[in-house]
């Protein structure tokens, strides 16, 4: 496999995992819209995590930029694999950003809500395994689309 | 062609999350009633008015003095989710507190339920307790959870548990509980039809079908 192959390889898996990520932030974020309840049902560590002040700012649940993150990724991943050089610039730091904010969610669920949600632990194996995938990315420019 | 190809994927995926969030939302969204959710009937004061669900106009009133912790209620409560599909527009729910002394967490859940009602989301609160009374009944802090309920459900939280603490929700519960013993009520969930007590034996699915049926043909929808 050549090392171009090889890159839009990674493209394309990082834009499948972040479509995992994107249904996952879309239901949180529906949730969080309509109160509804069902999906945390029996587990009162999701109603901690879900239903605690860290979960919205301002206002808004914060899945929603969870959203607009994932949808990024897709979208420059998308645009990456087919040669779009410019798309690739824009994703590692859209990824970079989404780690740092996984790393922070994560904290706040295991030392200030001792508390998990399953949906937010899977949305942070997505987010971890799209920062792995970046980092696999080979050194060098590719091709332009354009 | 290939040029365009990621924008049309792209275009794809974003109509695919935009309509499948708004399915989604539809399907969830707190049913939409003939009244707003947590609409009460009037009383002589706020204390003494009741959550009622449903058709305002509808030719049945179910009437159920509750407690959130007693399992049988728990039963009832998924129970009349049914009820309320099948009769639809024909019935109207009204609940009461009831909360049992035997029951070390009921009358907290009561007023958190309450609490929820005073941010217009009583019935939300209703359904969540009902749902996870198994958790919640063995929990060592359960105001803690009723707080992680209040926020999934959307309220504002620092209302909430002001209002937890506060009069108005423990007044409206004290005021439920004395109707009820004004009664004689002494087991939840008692269970009223238009206003005739529903007997002790009748207490069973059938049993209900057939006094709300009952009660159907007598006062025929205009």
């Amino acid at each position: 496999m050549t090392i171009s192959r090889f890159r839009t390889t990674i493209y394309i898996v990082a834009a499948i995992v972040s479509l995992a990520g994107l249904a996952d932030a879309t239901y949180l974020t529906v949730q969080a819209l309509t109160g509804e309840t069902l999906g945390c049902g029996g587990s009162p560590d999701c109603f901690k995590v879900l239903g605690s002040s860290y979960a919205r700012i301002a206002g808004i649940p914060v899945a929603s930029f969870g959203v607009l993150a994932y949808f990024s990724v897709f979208t420059f991943a998308t645009f990456a694999a087919f040669g779009y050089a410019h798309a690739r610039i824009v994703l590692i730091p859209t990824i970079g950003a989404m780690f740092l904010a996984t790393l922070w969610f994560l904290y706040v669920q295991a030392f200030l809500l001792h508390a998990y949600c399953r949906y937010c632990l899977f949305s942070a194996a997505t987010t971890f395994l799209l920062t792995g995938l970046v980092i696999a990315l080979p050194p060098g420019r590719d091709r332009s689309a354009s | 062609m290939k040029r365009y190809l990621p924008f049309v994927i792209v275009a794809l995926v974003a109509l695919a999350t935009i309509g499948s969030g708004a399915m989604l939302y539809r399907a969830k969204r707190p049913h939409v009633l003939s009244i707003p959710g947590d609409k009460t009937l009037a009383g002589k004061s706020d204390a003494e008015s009741a959550h009622i669900r449903g058709n305002p106009e509808a030719p049945v009133t179910l009437e159920e003095y509750g407690d959130f912790q007693c399992p049988p209620c728990g039963m009832f409560a998924a129970f009349l989710g049914q009820l309320e599909k099948e009769y639809d527009s024909r019935l109207r729910v009204v609940f009461r507190n009831f909360p049992l002394k035997a029951h070390e967490h009921a009358r907290e859940a009561a007023i958190a339920a309450e609490a929820a009602g005073l941010q217009g989301r009583f019935w939300e609160m209703h359904d969540v307790l009902y749902r996870e009374q198994d958790t919640w009944s063995k929990a060592p802090n359960v105001r803690e959870l009723f707080e992680s309920y209040a926020g999934t459900i959307g309220l504002d939280l620092d209302k909430f548990k002001k209002d937890m603490d506060g009069e108005q929700a423990k007044a409206r519960v004290d005021t439920d509980r004395q109707r009820g013993e004004s009664l004689g009520i002494q087991i939840t969930p008692t269970l009223f039809i238009n206003n005739q007590p529903v007997d002790q034996k009748d207490r069973n699915p059938e049993g209900i079908r057939a006094e709300i049926n009952a009660a159907l043909q007598q006062k025929p929808q205009a």
